[in-house]
């Protein structure tokens, strides 16, 4: 289980995260909330790729507030970035290898569970050959790749087109039945939002509703609604 | 370091099975010649001329040199004379291992004329070893004038060891010739590397492609320049990819000219240091800081 315990990001005075208290056990937690909300912020906390202004994370009752991101790696910790990264010379065959902890042979069932043909792409450069879209699947594959417990991905479906969502959705389902671990996505897809046994709806830094699809929903649709400033 | 692994790291450990000079110390230690590929020492100055018969196929021709010593200059011409519709390839390089206090100069002038339909791979390894305070310098000069239809790749790598490297490509492209050249530099401590590609694209639908991804160490210094001169319909993509790790400096001088209007001429050139979210991606993937950047530099390189 992870646990967030009164969590706070500041950032230029500004306030990204206000005192946020979350567990997450092993089951698929969707992250949801409008446009700045702070959920990439929080995601990027869990990793350890940006370091809370107060407050502690525990991981089986482990403080890992000061862990780096190489250490919570180590401890079983993955993350899928919303842009994915090019690198100009490592192949994917290169980062899947790196990615894969488990050194199993077959890397190219990873690739194939984000719908990418193995022959086409495993010796590709991941540069500004590939598309959005190709590099987004990769991104999500490394993941796949690794199987570890703690696994978080940041907008997984930003960038894939509708066919291989649905895809995307059944690769998810198996891969956190394979792995029966923690599964956190940041999502604004009603599907994701669906399959998820648990949401958190994030609004202004807040945690404004914990609950299911249809507990959540109505109060995210109401957010989005409402513009205080214009009045629209 | 001996000989034999000097002479395996700059031919990559390829067999000496075909046609081969093997120049050690400023004179020659071995050749080999064969029914397609003839070597003649030249009379006038240092070097050799490596003829290649007319349809020669599948030959590996392996042209090392290699400096066990200080306090020499070998300066050596050699000219390749390539037939008609060959395809061939050939290894060349350097290998310095000074441990003295006395510099060590290597300067190879390479001559490639290429028949009509031919085909070359042509490898260039350059390394330097050695701790004394004695200097590795390399200066290598390629000169290569591709006939009709010909194509020829360029592989040129020079890891870390050499102190100071000035190399210079010229190449001449007729009606339909292609040219591939990709080189890989490692500079590091105090070392200095420039690469120089003069490139005239004279025939029609001629085409180059020259790829340059360097990394500069420390406080080494590195400079790229090119020209390419687009004299015809032509198309040629300049690409210089450089990271900085350390203090060092890089510059980078791009210049395409298109004398012709159907000239179609692409330069491309980056220049800094490990991006920061590359090495945050292998972060999350269980690496370390340095074992991150070692990936990313490898990979770079490869």
């Amino acid at each position: 289980m992870i646990e967030l315990k009164d969590i706070c990001f500041e950032s230029d005075g500004k306030q990204i995260l206000k005192n946020i208290n979350l567990k997450f056990d092993n089951e698929i937690t969707v992250i949801t909330g409008p446009n700045g909300a702070g959920k990439s912020t929080l995601a990027k906390i869990l990793m350890g790729i940006i370091k809370p202004t107060s407050g502690s994370i525990f991981y089986n009752g482990q403080d890992i507030t000061n862990f780096t991101i190489t250490e919570r790696a180590k401890m079983g910790f993955s993350f899928a970035f919303q842009q994915p990264v090019k690198f100009k010379g490592l192949r994917v065959c290169d980062i899947l290898k790196i990615a894969n902890a488990k050194k199993d042979v077959a890397l190219s069932k990873y690739l194939k569970n984000v719908g990418l043909c193995s022959k086409e792409y495993m010796t590709r450069e991941l540069s500004g050959d590939l598309s959005g879209g190709e590099l987004k699947r990769i991104e999500i594959a490394t993941v796949l790749a690794r199987g570890t417990k703690v696994n978080i991905f940041d907008e997984p479906e930003a960038g894939i087109d509708l066919w291989s969502f649905n895809n995307l959705v059944k690769t998810f389902e198996d891969f956190q039945k394979e792995i029966s671990g923690i599964f956190i996505m940041i999502s604004h897809q009603e599907k994701m939002i669906e399959f998820a046994n648990k949401i958190i709806l994030l609004n202004a830094g807040k945690v404004e509703k914990i609950g299911t699809k249809d507990e959540v929903m109505p109060l995210l649709l109401n957010i989005n609604k409402s513009c205080k400033g214009c009045g629209v | 370091m001996d000989q034999k692994e000097l002479l395996d790291i700059v031919t990559d450990n390829a067999e000496y099975i075909g046609a081969y000079n093997i120049r050690v110390n400023g004179k020659l230690l071995e050749r080999s010649t064969n029914d397609f590929v003839d070597i003649i020492s030249k009379k006038d100055k240092d070097g050799i001329d490596i003829i290649v018969k007319d349809n020669t196929v599948n030959q590996t021709i392996l042209i090392p040199v290699i400096l066990t010593k200080g306090e020499i200059t070998d300066k050596v011409y050699n000219d390749f004379y390539i037939g008609k519709n060959c395809d061939i390839k050939i290894i060349a390089g350097c290998g310095v291992d000074n441990c003295s206090s006395c510099t060590s100069e290597h300067d190879g002038i390479h001559s490639f004329y290429i028949g009509e339909n031919s085909k070359v791979k042509y490898i260039e390894r350059h390394y330097g070893h050695g701790d004394g305070a004695g200097k590795k310098i390399l200066n290598p000069v390629t000169n290569a004038v591709l006939e009709k239809n010909s194509y020829m790749e360029m592989v040129t790598t020079q890891i870390e060891g050499v102190d100071d490297s000035k190399r210079i490509t010229n190449a001449t492209l007729k009606e339909n010739a292609s040219m591939v050249i990709n080189e890989k530099i490692m500079t590091n401590l105090n070392q200095k590397a420039d690469s120089e590609f003069n490139v005239n694209l004279n025939g029609e639908n001629s085409k180059a492609k020259v790829s340059s991804r360097v990394v500069a160490k420390d406080e080494s210094n590195q400079s790229f320049y090119s020209n390419v001169q687009g004299n015809n319909k032509c198309f040629a993509h300049v690409e210089c990819d450089a990271i900085i790790v350390g203090n060092a400096k890089v510059s980078s001088v791009p210049k395409i000219v298109a004398n012709c209007p159907d000239a179609s001429l692409v330069h491309e050139a980056t220049i800094g240091k490990i991006a920061g979210e590359q090495l945050l991606k292998l972060l999350t993937l269980g690496l370390s800081e340095s074992e991150a950047e070692k990936e990313i530099l490898n990979g770079f390189l490869k």
